[in-house]
C-alpha cells in the first residue's frame, strides 16, 4: 500500500514537472501500467522530445485495470494488460482499438517470435505490441531454505508444492501471490494437467494441492505487498513475478540486511506471460497514444526500462545497450532450454473463469 | 422550495442508484462493454433470474454474507462499548475541555482513511515498529504475528469507526438531565447502579443509533479486511469485488449487493420499532 501511495505522488511529482505551465491545448496521453514498471526518465524523455504531457497512473491488479475498461470512458489512452487473460478478453469485448502501425514504424523494432506467442489471442498483432514480459517462479533465499531443507529440490516447484519442504520452510516464511490467473495455471501444470484446465477433477486436484501447503503459507499478498516482503526480508520463499523478484533482490542488496535473494523459474516448465501496450477503443488522445507506443519501442529506451524494472523487453536491438550482468541474467533473460519447456496461459470462458475463481477463494480461505 | 429540492436529492443521490443495482441483478453478463444487458431492451424485458440463483444457491456467498455480519457486529459492540466510554468523560469534561476532546476523536477523519489503514500495515508487520521496540526491549526474540490476523483486522475496524460511535453517544449524554442521577445517588443508588438504571436506559435510542452507524458501513468494508485481514477472510466486500472486476459477471455483483442490502434492513426495522416504542 504504502508503494501504491509513493508511486501516486511520483505520477503527480511527473506530472507536475515538465509541463505545469503548459498552454492549455498541449497534447496528454493519460497512461496506465503496472506499479513500478517504468523508468521514469523515459517519461520525462517523451514530454521533453514531444511537447505531449504524461499523466501516469499505476493498477496493481489486472482485475483494476478490467473493471475501468469494461465500465467504458475510462479516459486512458495507453494501457499494458497482461496478453491472456485480460488483453484477450478486451479485445473480445471490443474494448480496444486497432492499432495504426504506419504511426508505430518501432514495431518493426519488436522480436517476431515472441510476437507470434500473443497472436494467438490477436491474430496478426492488430491491437497489442509487447511492452514486456517475464515468467512466473519462484523468488527466494537460499541459504535459510538450504539451512532448513537441505534436501529440498531449489529449481523445482515441488519446493513450494510438496508439504513435507513446505512444512519444513513454514518457519521462516512462504508467500503465494494473491493471484488465480498467475498461480493456478502452473500448479495445474506441476500437476501434469492442461495449466488452462478447467475440468472439475483436475481443478479439485489443483485445489487439494494448495490446501495441503495452506497450513504453511505466512500470506497470500498482492503482488506489490509480496515484492516488500521478500525484500524485507520476511518471507523465505514465494511464488511471484519474476521481474518483481529481481526487484526484491536489488533492494535487499541496497538495504544490505544480510540475505540474498534469487529468482528460480520452475525446471519442469514455467508460465511466461506477455504485457501488450494496447489503446482502448474510446481512449481520448489516441494519437498521443501512437506517439508513446512509437517512442517505448526504441531500443534505447527499452533498455533503460529493462534495467530499471528487471524485466526483459521484446526488441532484441535493447540487448546490447544493456549491462552485461542484467543480459546474461538468466532470471531477466531466460535461457532457450527454460522458454522452450515454457508454457503461455490460456484465457477460460466465463465458467471457468469463476470455478478457478471458487478454488482461489477456498485456498485462501484454507477450507 | 427546500422539501422540493430534498426529494430530488434523494431520488437522485439515493433512489436511482438503489434501482440501477436492483436492476442489474436481473441482467445477464455478457462480453462487452459494459459487460451486462441490462433486464429491459428494445424488445421489452430480457431479464433473467440467473444471478440470483447463483448467489442464493452457493453456499459461498452466504458464507461471505455471513463472516461480514459477524465482523460488523463485533466491531459495532466494540465501538458501543469503548465510545460510550469515551463520550462519557468527554461529557463530564468542563465544556472548554469538551472541544479539545471532540476535536481529538475527530482529527483521523481529516487524515486520509487509506493513510490510517496503512500506517496500522506499518505498525504491526514482522519488520514493523511494535515488533522492533519488542525485540530490542528483549521482550521477544522472534517478530509476534500480528498483521495479516483477525485481530489486525477488527484493531483496524474499531480504529476506523470509532468516531461514528462516539459523536451521537456523546450528543446524547452531554444534553440528558444530571438531576435524574443525582437524585438516583441521593436515594442510595451506587455508581453501576445509576449506570445501569438510569444513563444507560436514559441513552438507549443514541445507543442503538451509534451501533447501526458502525455496523451498516463495516458490514460492507473492503479495504480494511483486504489490507490487516487474514487470508481467510472473505468478507462480502471482496466477494463483491471478486463479480464484479475478476469474473465480469455485473449481475452476480448487483444481487449479492441487493442481499447484503436487504440483510442490514433488518436491524434498523428493529431500531425503528424501539424508537417506537
Amino acid at each position: 500500500m504504502r508503494r501504491i501511495l509513493l508511486a501516486a505522488v511520483a505520477a503527480l511529482a511527473l506530472a507536475a514537472l515538465p509541463g505545469a505551465q503548459a498552454p492549455a491545448q498541449q497534447q496528454v496521453v493519460n497512461v496506465y501500467n503496472w506499479t513500478d514498471y517504468i523508468d521514469p526518465a523515459v517519461i520525462e524523455r517523451f514530454t521533453a522530445e514531444t511537447g505531449i504531457r504524461v499523466r501516469y497512473d499505476v493498477f496493481d491488479t489486472l482485475e483494476a485495470l478490467e473493471g475501468k475498461l469494461s465500465a467504458g470512458r475510462s479516459g486512458y489512452d495507453v494501457i499494458v494488460p497482461t496478453a491472456e487473460p485480460t488483453f484477450a478478453r478486451l479485445l473480445r469485448a471490443g474494448a480496444l482499438r486497432p492499432l495504426d502501425m504506419a504511426r508505430i514504424p518501432n514495431a518493426a523494432n519488436l522480436d517476431p517470435a515472441l510476437m507470434a506467442r500473443v497472436a494467438n489471442v490477436d491474430p496478426g498483432n492488430r491491437h497489442g505490441l509487447i511492452y514486456l514480459w517475464g515468467s512466473v517462479g519462484l523468488g527466494m533465499n537460499a541459504e535459510r531454505i538450504r539451512a532448513l531443507a537441505p534436501d529440498a529440490p531449489l529449481d523445482s516447484l515441488s519446493l513450494l508444492l510438496d508439504p513435507r519442504h513446505a512444512r519444513r520452510l513454514a518457519p521462516c516464511g512462504i508467500a503465494v501471490m494473491d493471484s488465480a490467473t498467475d498461480v493456478l495455471p502452473s500448479v495445474l501444470r506441476h500437476l501434469g494437467f492442461s495449466p488452462d484446465s478447467v475440468v472439475p477433477a483436475e481443478l479439485e486436484a489443483a485445489q487439494r494441492a494448495l490446501l495441503a501447503i495452506r497450513p504453511y503459507l505466512r500470506s497470500i499478498p498482492s503482488p506489490p505487498a509480496l515484492l516488500e516482503a521478500l525484500a524485507a526480508g520476511e518471507i523465505c520463499l514465494a511464488f511471484a513475478f519474476s521481474g518483481d523478484v529481481i526487484q526484491a533482490a536489488g533492494r535487499a542488496a541496497e538495504a544490505n540486511r544480510g540475505h540474498t535473494i534469487t529468482y528460480v523459474a520452475p525446471r519442469q516448465g514455467a508460465q511466461l506471460w506477455f504485457d501488450v501496450m494496447a489503446i482502448p477503443a474510446d481512449a481520448p488522445n489516441p494519437d498521443a497514444a501512437h506517439a508513446f507506443i512509437n517512442f517505448l519501442l526504441q531500443p534505447d529506451v527499452m533498455a533503460a526500462i529493462t534495467t530499471q524494472v528487471g524485466y526483459p523487453n521484446a526488441v532484441p536491438g535493447s540487448l546490447p545497450l544493456l549491462a552485461a550482468e542484467i543480459r546474461e541474467d538468466r532470471s531477466v533473460y531466460p535461457d532457450a532450454a527454460t522458454l522452450a519447456d515454457s508454457f503461455v496461459a490460456g484465457t477460460p470462458a466465463a465458467a471457468g473463469e469463476r470455478a478457478r475463481a471458487r478454488v482461489w477463494a477456498r485456498f485462501r480461505a484454507g477450507r | 422550495m427546500m422539501r422540493a429540492a430534498g426529494w430530488l436529492a434523494l431520488g437522485v443521490l439515493v433512489a436511482a442508484p438503489l434501482l440501477i443495482v436492483l436492476a442489474m441483478g436481473f441482467g445477464t453478463a455478457t462480453s462487452g462493454v459494459p459487460p451486462v444487458i441490462p433486464p429491459w431492451g428494445a424488445g421489452g424485458w430480457q431479464g433473467s433470474l440467473e444471478a440470483w440463483g447463483l448467489v442464493l444457491s452457493d453456499s459461498f456467498y452466504r458464507d461471505a454474507l455471513w463472516q461480514s455480519l459477524r465482523l460488523a457486529f463485533i466491531t459495532g459492540a466494540l465501538c458501543l462499548v469503548l465510545g460510550f466510554g469515551m463520550a462519557l468523560g468527554i461529557a463530564a469534561a468542563p465544556p472548554a475541555r469538551q472541544f479539545i476532546w471532540l476535536a481529538l476523536v475527530l482529527l483521523p477523519f481529516w487524515t486520509g482513511f487509506l493513510l490510517r489503514v496503512s500506517a496500522w500495515v506499518g505498525l504491526l508487520r514482522d519488520s514493523g515498529w511494535v515488533n522492533t521496540m519488542l525485540m530490542q526491549a528483549g521482550l521477544i526474540e522472534t517478530p509476534l504475528r500480528m498483521l495479516h490476523t483477525e485481530g489486525a483486522m477488527i484493531l483496524g475496524m474499531v480504529h476506523a469507526y470509532l468516531p461514528f460511535a462516539v459523536l451521537p453517544l456523546y450528543a446524547s449524554l452531554a444534553r440528558r438531565d444530571l438531576t435524574l442521577e443525582e437524585a438516583a445517588a441521593d436515594l442510595g443508588a451506587g455508581r453501576w447502579r445509576v449506570l445501569f438504571t438510569i444513563t444507560l436506559p436514559l441513552a438507549a435510542p443514541a445507543l442503538a443509533a451509534a451501533f447501526l452507524l458502525v455496523f451498516i458501513p463495516a458490514a460492507g468494508e473492503v479495504v480494511i479486511p483486504e489490507l490487516l485481514g487474514g487470508p481467510e477472510a472473505l468478507l462480502v466486500g471482496r466477494a463483491i469485488w471478486q463479480e464484479f472486476f475478476q469474473t465480469l459477471d455485473w449481475p452476480a455483483a448487483a444481487a449479492l449487493a441487493t442481499a447484503l442490502l436487504a440483510l442490514l434492513l433488518l436491524p434498523v426495522a428493529a431500531f425503528q420499532r424501539l424508537a417506537a416504542r
